[in-house]
């Protein structure tokens, strides 16, 4: 009953105008239906394996007959949410990801939209400078000046080293999508008595919402997911939710029970985010990618 | 306020008339100033580091020794240049992988087809994993002894790997483990490319009888090339400066026999674990200009395929 509903041209093969190789295609179906689902599982069944490895006791972690049958328990995720304080680095993680994501829209979203409208290539590649740099090389000198400014072990230096990541990618997206929206309703305003600035307040930002929204997600994921600055430059109080994984193991042996449960607690909130964001993050990360 | 509201008062329309005349650096200014502040006193001063034996710490007196880092550093056999092929080796392996393997996904979604959506999720979902629980995660599933993928080689009759612990074994490993993390990300790249192509010249080929094969070598490819160049970029900037999982897994040094000490983990030890930031800084400049070098190689082969 649904093979109805299906529009006629499906799989290249069986779009095939004189219908020849009906066979084939028949193969190709199958075929195509098998490496999708080999394709779904290779890609998740880790992440369900770390799920489930949270939920065991560490007996059973160690236990090969109880890879998949076991008694779940919520003990590790006691351990890591009461015991380790994680919820306070939950709470360090997204006041980074948020502060530093609203202030790299704020000055990068204008950034974006005069290097666009200016064609300022030059001064473009400046911003996107950010993104090839490597890390590391910035993190020395970084924390020699904010540590004589007092800043190292605060939010205000996790947020700087945050918005750095942002930006670029804020304008690189933001650029793109400038680049694709038409000039004659900003022309019309002007026309109509807005100032340019005006025009672009009230006609080309509302207009571009949808991207300012990839813009954000994508870099409050690529805040939260960070690990190298954060790993230098926060304090004991300050700590993103990578470092305080990666603390995890470092003390003599590994419990495993506990360090899936806070992996889990990490990727979660922003696989959550990306389950209804889909569509944003995916224009976000092909931006630019069809225009050669 | 009322002065200001009215547009016709002079403050105001000055102030504004000023403002919409520089908008352009207005607008673009702040963040350029941001970027260029926070790059071009730290590339500076890493420069200047990289011609002193500065070491311990930043504030202590540190002599001025030219070129002699850069000496040293190019003639270090031992660290040095093993990290630079170990970059290499872990770049090219997993960025030839994650194209094939890439393309070849991106094809098998490229037509619509039922619980498409679905799939969809799947392969983002470790697109937005963070890298370092990512990390934590293939720790369990390759420890050799309790992990999930022995029990599997058991299964099958294969011996047991060492996996992460071992010394041959530990680069290799995390090669796979960034293909797992962003094959989809080039899928997603190709896979825009690929559904904004015309089917027309497609059309053509198989109207002139040309095979599957010969369609995608022929037709699709080449047409597809800007964007398969863009994928290439954007993931070697990311694979040659991979850093989270590599750190997360093996720790300092890469591992005890340094097995998976790459350029950026090289370096990152050097300043943080160490605090030799003479060599350091010689390392972190010859690996920017490594950068440099293959992002103008990739952008001028792709100016090349334009024309």
């Amino acid at each position: 009953m649904t093979a109805t509903l299906t529009r006629p041209t499906l799989g290249p093969v069986e779009s095939s105008p004189r219908r020849r190789r009906p066979r084939r295609a028949q193969g190709y179906r199958i075929f195509r239906a098998t490496a999708l689902v080999v394709v779904v599982l290779a890609f998740l069944a880790p992440l369900v394996w770390m799920f489930l490895a949270s939920l065991k006791t560490n007996v059973d972690i160690y236990d090969a007959s109880k890879s998949f049958v076991f008694t779940p328990t919520l003990e590790n995720y006691d351990t890591v949410l009461a015991r380790n304080n994680y919820l306070s680095f939950v709470f360090n993680s997204f006041w980074v990801a948020f502060a530093s994501t609203a202030l790299s829209l704020l000055i990068g979203v204008p950034a974006a939209y005069s290097m666009s409208r200016f064609t300022m290539r030059r001064s473009a590649v400046v911003v996107l400078m950010a993104r090839i740099i490597p890390g590391v090389s910035l993190l020395v000198p970084w924390y020699y000046v904010f540590s004589n400014l007092r800043l190292v072990g605060g939010y205000s230096v996790l947020i700087i080293s945050h918005m750095f990541v942002a930006l670029p990618l804020i304008v690189y997206i933001m650029m793109s999508f400038f680049d694709s929206m038409p000039l004659e309703l900003e022309e019309q305003a002007q026309v109509d008595g807005l100032t340019p600035i005006g025009a672009f307040l009230r006609i080309t930002l509302p207009l571009a919402v949808p991207g300012v929204a990839t813009a954000g997600i994508l870099s409050f994921i690529f805040s939260w997911n960070n690990f190298m600055f954060a790993l230098v430059l926060s304090g004991a109080t300050t700590k993103t939710l990578p470092v305080a994984i990666f603390n995890f193991v470092s003390y003599a042996s590994i419990d495993w029970g506990g360090l899936m449960a806070a992996a889990v607690v990490v990727t979660v909130p922003i696989m959550v985010i990306a389950l209804f964001t889909q569509k944003y993050i995916v224009s976000g990360l092909t931006a630019g990618a069809t225009k050669g | 306020m009322t002065i200001t509201a009215r547009r016709r008062s002079t403050g105001w329309s000055a102030y504004s008339d000023w403002a919409n005349r520089h908008r352009k650096w207005l607008f673009a200014g702040p963040a350029m100033l941001f970027v260029v502040l926070l790059i071009a006193f730290p590339v500076g001063w890493t420069l200047y580091l990289s011609l002193t034996d500065a070491h311990g710490s930043v504030r202590r007196e540190s002599d001025f020794v030219g070129f002699a880092n850069y000496l040293d550093v190019l003639g270090d056999t031992d660290r040095f240049w093993p990290s630079v092929g170990r970059t290499a080796y872990f770049t090219v392996g997993a960025l030839a992988v994650e194209m094939v393997l890439g393309m070849c996904i991106a094809l098998l979604l490229w037509r619509p087809f039922r619980g498409e959506k679905w799939v969809r999720v799947a392969i983002l979902l470790p697109l937005v994993a963070t890298p370092v629980a990512i990390g934590m995660m293939w720790r369990l599933i390759f420890d050799p002894n309790i992990g999930f993928a022995n029990q599997l080689l058991s299964w099958v009759g294969l011996p047991a790997q060492p996996w992460l612990s071992g010394q041959d074994t530990a680069l290799p490993t995390l090669i796979f483990v960034d293909i797992w993390q962003w094959t989809p990300m080039v899928v997603l790249i190709l896979l825009a490319g690929l559904t904004a192509l015309s089917d027309e010249p497609d059309e053509a080929a198989r109207v002139d009888g040309a095979s599957t094969w010969q369609r995608f070598w022929l037709v699709t490819l080449p047409l597809l090339m800007p964007t398969v160049i863009v994928a290439l970029l954007l993931r070697s900037i990311d694979a040659l400066k991979t850093f989270d999982i590599l750190y997360a897994t093996k720790g300092k040094g890469g591992g005890s026999f340094h097995e998976v000490e790459t350029l950026n983990v090289y370096a990152y030890g050097l300043s943080f674990d160490y605090n030799d930031y003479g060599t350091a800084s010689t390392v972190l400049i010859l690996f920017f200009l490594l950068i440099v070098a293959i992002m103008f190689a990739v952008t001028y082969r792709r100016k090349g395929v334009n024309r």
